[in-house]
């Protein structure tokens, strides 16, 4: 593929007027450009306070038709799910994300009715429960990321889609969730998968009118906890 | 594809005179329109953003070559294959190669743009590859042999009627005896018949709608989750995109997107905005084993550094079809190739040559409405005026310059499509003369007087040569020449 390579970039250049020194001048402001990520313009209705954000962050949730619970602790994550799936009439089974702080719940104890296991989502899992990376209030956002935690498929397969989000997490605008990602990524940069995910699926290419769990789930449920004191 | 073998005279009849489509128009019109004036009322910082977009795109088209460089080499390094493609025959051809390479039986396919470009279902079927589109929209007219008829909604020309007859048709193993007139029960149907071919497939095709070189991220931006499906179950994952999609930072790309689904749907944003940077890692639960970026020009490189530079900064939201007076008494089809309304009408002669497609630029009132609303503030406008000058200094065909082809000539030729489309243009006149009623600043003004007189009944006709466009249309092979 050298060949293509050489011809398209060669292409570009000769388009762009490019002698050497200008490639070495484009290169140079691309690589500072990159270096600096600079932020633009945030949204002014990201920049509020943190009961604001949680406020705005459900309230856009809601205007997406997804739902949210706040729990005041972890703890209470398998009654809100049993509760949940018992409130739509669904099934006890739950595929739960490999994530050590879900596993550490105490399910047997608290949700003894459910039946859950952990790993990737099958064709027939019903419901699905994974832990999100952040929260965005502008508009309602989770990002969720693949890795050993997270299987990418939780959050498609399957028609129910509970997630949990603690307050920490929610932050005001995009920019802000991809610099707590960088963070914790350090040198590794960017998980395979990075959803970024605004309410259940739709399609409205049936007469314009908006149809929910077009292929992906029906139902986005966020349990959101309370931490931040 | 079946759709040439119908005759314009149908097309035609479907387009100006077919009440279904008038109200598939109308319903677009109420339903695009509002949404997104709603969207953008309700961000103040809305057109500050979209100057700020325009002015990343720009950036990133001044300096086209390196971040290309970057992003391949980032790509790369995450364990990722980029497959640069000068035209669209070596496109099809890799997309080709890595699917036989696997084995590959089936290929799924999310909405993507660029492979309605390269024809690539035809193209696959030809190799003996079975390509199943999974957008809703997309299937739809897969399973009807056409194509789409506007870049975010490919199925907007259609009612739940003729889907369902459509699947009634397709979908022979199911009841006979179902029901099917909701389109909650048609969507129903297609996630039921479309998830075993998601888990059967080999290959999935996405689209991007934005590559990052910071990252070697590809991006798609979707309301089903289908596009998800389609590059999480099988083992390959082919992103086929354009060498302009490219944006320097997540930054960059999170501004831009800020901007995007206001402008198409009206939403805040879509459903599902995914990022995606290599193949699965070695200890990913699930993903793709590979990944593949289809990287092509296909003419884009000639665009840079030319009066039609600007359009590479498009984004594919639809705005601009979404408030074209001509799109709205036409649709998509008529449009002839895929790219519909003013954004096909400036792309598609750059794509395909002018000789082929340079009456498209005619199809225009020059109301100004998609300059107005495009995100990206491409002079639309503008480029199509360009067109038309060289299209003029070519001395292309001066009788079908003189007859001011295309569908506005179709629609001038019948009065009542004429009067409805002088009437669209007198209200949005009146809705830029607002409240003073003054028409201080018309939009090029000049386009309103000096547009192309009636046509004379003389000449090749419209019909002819929107036929010999359509055949054109599907045999995109030649448009690299
Ligand atoms: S030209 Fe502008 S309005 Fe039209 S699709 Fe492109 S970005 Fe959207």
């Amino acid at each position: 593929m050298t060949n293509g390579r050489t011809t398209v970039l060669g292409a570009v250049r000769r388009s762009l007027g490019r002698s050497d020194a200008d490639s070495d001048a484009a290169m140079a402001a691309a690589k500072a450009r990159i270096a600096a990520h600079p932020r633009g313009l945030l949204p002014e209705r990201s920049r509020c306070d943190p009961i604001a954000q949680l406020d705005l962050f459900q309230a856009q949730v809601e205007a997406v038709d997804a739902t949210v619970v706040r729990l005041s602790a972890l703890a209470e994550v398998p009654q809100a799910v049993a509760d949940y799936l018992k409130s739509h009439n669904l099934p006890g089974d739950l595929r739960m994300a490999p994530a050590a702080e879900l596993q550490a719940l105490p399910w047997t104890t608290a949700a003894p009715m459910l039946t859950v296991t952990t790993g990737k989502a099958e064709p027939q899992d019903v419901s699905s429960l994974t832990a999100a990376f952040a929260g965005i209030a502008e508009t309602g956002t989770l990002m969720l990321h693949s890795g050993p935690e997270g299987p990418t498929t939780l959050n498609f397969l399957p028609e129910n889609h509970i997630v949990v989000l603690k307050s920490s997490q929610v932050v005001g605008a995009y920019e802000e969730a991809w610099e707590r990602l960088r963070e914790a990524r350090a040198d590794e940069g960017l998980p395979r998968t990075v959803n970024l995910v605004t309410g259940p699926s739709r399609t409205g290419d049936i007469e314009q009118t908006i149809q929910l769990g077009a292929h992906g789930p029906k139902r986005l449920h966020i349990l959101l906890i309370e931490d931040a004191g | 594809m079946q759709a040439t073998s119908r005759s314009f005279k149908d097309n035609a009849h479907q387009a100006l005179n077919d009440e279904q489509l008038r109200r598939a128009l109308d319903n677009m019109k109420e339903g695009f329109i509002a949404k997104r004036a709603k969207a953008a009322a309700k961000l103040p910082e809305f057109d500050a953003l979209r100057d700020q977009a325009r002015d990343i795109k720009d950036h990133t088209l001044e300096n086209l070559d390196a971040y290309l460089e970057l992003y391949a080499e980032k790509v790369e390094s995450v364990g990722g294959t980029v497959h640069w493609c000068p035209t669209a025959d070596d496109a099809r051809k890799a997309v080709v190669d890595i699917c036989q390479a696997v084995g590959a039986k089936t290929v799924t396919k999310g909405k993507s743009m660029i492979a309605e470009e390269l024809a690539l279902n035809e193209h696959l079927e030809a190799n003996g590859l079975i390509p199943i589109e999974t957008d809703l929209g997309e299937y739809i007219i897969q399973l009807r042999n056409e194509p789409p008829s506007h870049i975010i909604a490919p199925a907007i020309h259609l009612n739940k009627e003729q889907v369902a007859s459509d699947f009634r048709a397709a979908h022979v193993d199911l009841p006979a005896d179902r029901q099917l007139e909701e389109p909650q029960q048609l969507v129903g149907e297609a996630r039921a018949v479309l998830r075993q071919k998601y888990l059967d497939a080999d290959v999935g095709i996405t689209g991007a709608n934005f590559l990052i070189a910071e990252t070697g991220t590809s991006i798609i931006v979707t309301n089903e989750g289908n596009g998800d499906l389609t590059q999480s179950l099988p083992k390959v994952h082919i992103v086929v995109a354009s060498i302009e999609k490219i944006v320097p930072s997540l930054e960059d790309a999170s501004a831009i997107l800020r901007v995007l689904a206001r402008s198409a749907t009206g939403q805040e944003f879509s459903t599902y905005t995914t990022f995606s940077t290599g193949p699965k890692r070695s200890d990913d639960p699930d993903g793709p084993e590979q990944y593949h970026v289809i990287l092509l020009d296909n003419g884009r490189s000639r665009m840079l550094g030319s009066e039609f530079q600007d359009m590479l900064r498009c984004i594919r939201c639809g705005a601009c079809m979404n408030h074209c007076p001509v799109y709205h008494s036409v649709g998509g089809h008529a449009y002839g190739w895929v790219y519909p309304g003013p954004m096909g009408a400036v792309l598609t002669p750059s794509l395909i040559g002018v000789d082929e497609a340079g009456h498209l630029p005619n199809a225009s009132t020059f109301c100004g409405r998609c300059e107005a609303v495009c995100p990206m503030r491409i002079p639309l406008p503008k480029m199509m005026r360009h067109w038309r000058e060289q299209e003029f200094q070519k001395h292309l065909s001066p009788t079908a310059v003189r007859l001011g082809l295309g569908a506005w000539t179709f629609v001038a030729r019948r009065p009542s499509l004429y009067h409805f489309t002088t009437g669209l243009k007198a209200r949005v006149l009146s809705m830029i003369a607002g409240k003073r009623g003054r028409l201080a600043k018309v939009p090029l003004a000049s386009g309103w007087t000096s547009h192309r007189d009636l046509p004379a009944p003389e000449g090749r006709t419209f019909m002819d040569l929107w036929a010999k466009q359509r055949r054109t249309a599907q045999r995109p092979g030649q448009e690299t020449v």
